[in-house]
């Protein structure tokens, strides 16, 4: 029992911990993001920032368009299917704009992100931990959070809300890819039922999420790397950790937006 | 007036003792080896020096500042002072070896790149590597790493050379390039060097003093020749290099006796 007791307790203590650092960590993140910044900032950071927005977002963009088109489809055929029976086939327009601006394509994108560059940036901070070039950058009087994390938080803040975007395209079209071979309805009327199915608040509630998620991806995955102790093994370890917490983050603070925006739409 | 100058220095990890009230002074232009076997603490008293972390009790004065008490401004200050070329290099493997070098002359001073560049050339030039700064480090050998690392370390002309193991993995010819190389540095830019090493020829070689450590606390400070006339049996045993006895021979055989004695328990 008291065995029990001790387990939770150091549970609950190392899970305070993890918070804790990420807090610091993010407030330390956003003190020196202005160096980040172009024209008011460090140029080398600048330039570090764009690299990455090149990495995150770029790189991304073939990958994640097919996963919007794959889940488009299967979103439209999965609501044909069943409202096709009740003779309100065109109910899918709605259910895929809505159901990819709110929802699917931030989610989509984030998973995405995670898995690509959550865990490249534990990777590389990790290495750079156990190579003791962070301590390398101590010395030489720069802020490891500053130098390593800045750049590439604006990096993630600026390119996922962008792959969002493109992920809320590619899902809405495959969506009329799919009336257009089942209905023939064609394309350009399709968009226009689109467009007037969505409303804004669906677009900036996706964007928002997409924010939220492009903190999480970031801050969770240079933790992890910051937390390397030890040799390469650590580094293999901490780029999964960084992986599984920061998707599992992702689908949580998903949930509570969801849930925030659900009772604000209420009203 | 001693530029470096450690008082009653206490480190612990986790409840273990690593350094144990250590005194040590380090004179202006002069090379101090610190000695001392796999475990003896002589990483962590580098460490310490170099601020990256907090001691338990004591300071460590660096050029009259207290780095364990000081403001971050302040140890920022001190940092700009002091070289350091750690034992893998460290070296930043996304830049090349010229960009590792030019990293601190571009970020913390205002001179005009072509300055820069010429800046970067000579310290390259210095450790005899002026022809390989557009190379990556990964494709360097690890003696050339190391003098890349030293060329990094010179390139704010700083007051203080800490060098980490510089002889650590090397071949002896190279090894032995790597002495030369400081004992050039400290003629030429009446440097101050701070030397970790375990390699006994390479301290004698280099050393105007040594600091043998054992244990977390300093054997013997002194000359080379004081250290070898040292009658203390732990800086005669490193110097003979003799082992421990490790294996206690009765011990063990008592072991075994008890084991086959004792078939069942065993079985």
């Amino acid at each position: 029992m008291a065995n029990l007791l001790e387990i939770a307790g150091r549970e609950t203590l190392s899970q305070l911990d993890y918070v804790g650092s990420l807090h610091t960590q993010l407030w330390a993140t956003l003190r020196g993001m202005r160096t980040a910044l172009p024209l008011v900032g460090n140029r080398y950071r600048w330039r570090a920032a764009v690299r990455q927005m090149l990495e995150i977002g770029v790189d991304a963009l073939p990958m994640v368009a097919l996963l919007a088109v794959c889940s488009g489809f299967i979103l439209a055929m999965q609501g044909a299917s069943e409202l096709r029976r009740f003779g309100a086939l065109h109910y899918v327009i709605d259910l895929v704009a809505v159901g990819f601006t709110r929802e699917l394509g931030p989610l989509l994108t984030a998973i995405a992100v995670s898995g690509r560059s959550g865990s490249a940036f534990a990777a590389e901070i990790g290495t750079m931990r156990v190579t003791e070039e962070i301590d390398a950058l101590r010395v030489m009087a720069f802020e490891p959070v500053e130098f390593v994390l800045a750049p590439k938080f604006l990096a993630a803040l600026v390119a996922v809300p962008c792959l969002g975007i493109v992920s809320n395209f590619f899902g809405i079209l495959a969506g009329g890819l799919f009336m257009f071979f089942s209905t023939h309805l064609s394309l350009p009327l399709y968009f226009r039922y689109v467009l007037s199915s969505i409303e804004l608040r669906d677009v900036s509630a996706g964007l928002i999420k997409s924010l939220a998620f492009a903190v999480i991806i970031a801050q969770v995955g240079c933790l992890e790397g910051f937390r390397v102790r030890g040799g390469p093994e650590a580094v293999g370890r901490s780029t999964t950790t960084a992986v599984v917490r920061s998707t599992f983050l992702v689908i949580v603070a998903d949930a509570v937006f969801t849930t925030i925006f659900y009772f604000v739409g209420k009203t | 007036m001693p530029i470096i100058s450690v008082r009653d220095l206490v480190v612990e990890y986790d409840g273990r003792r690593v350094l144990d009230g250590l005194n040590l002074d380090i004179q202006p232009r002069e090379v101090m080896v610190l000695l001392g076997g796999s475990g003896s603490g002589k990483s962590t008293l580098l460490r310490q020096i170099l601020g990256l972390e907090q001691p338990k009790s004591g300071s460590i004065s660096i050029k009259g500042t207290d780095i364990t008490r000081c403001s971050h401004a302040d140890l920022t200050k001190v940092r700009r002072s002091i070289g350091v070329a750690f034992q893998s290099g460290a070296l930043f493997n996304s830049l090349s070896v010229e960009d590792n070098v030019a990293l601190t002359l571009r970020e913390h001073t205002a001179l005009a790149p072509s300055i820069i560049e010429l800046i970067v050339w000579m310290k390259l030039a210095v450790v005899g590597l002026a022809d390989f700064g557009k190379l990556q480090p990964r494709e360097l050998s690890g003696g050339m790493k190391k003098r890349a690392a030293v060329a990094r370390a010179l390139a704010l002309d700083p007051e203080i050379l800490v060098l980490d193991e510089p002889s650590a993995g090397l071949d002896p010819i190279v090894a032995a390039e790597l002495d030369e190389l400081i004992v050039f540095l400290k003629e030429t830019f009446q440097i101050t060097a701070l030397v970790v090493t375990h390699e006994l020829p390479s301290a004698f070689r280099i050393a105007d003093r040594i600091a043998m450590l054992f244990n977390g606390r300093l054997l013997a400070v002194g000359t080379k020749d004081e250290i070898l006339a040292s009658q203390h049996p732990r800086v005669k045993q490193f110097l003979n290099r003799a082992p421990d006895n490790q294996v206690h021979a009765p011990a063990v055989a008592a072991y075994f006796e008890q084991y086959v004695r004792n078939p069942e328990a065993n079985s």
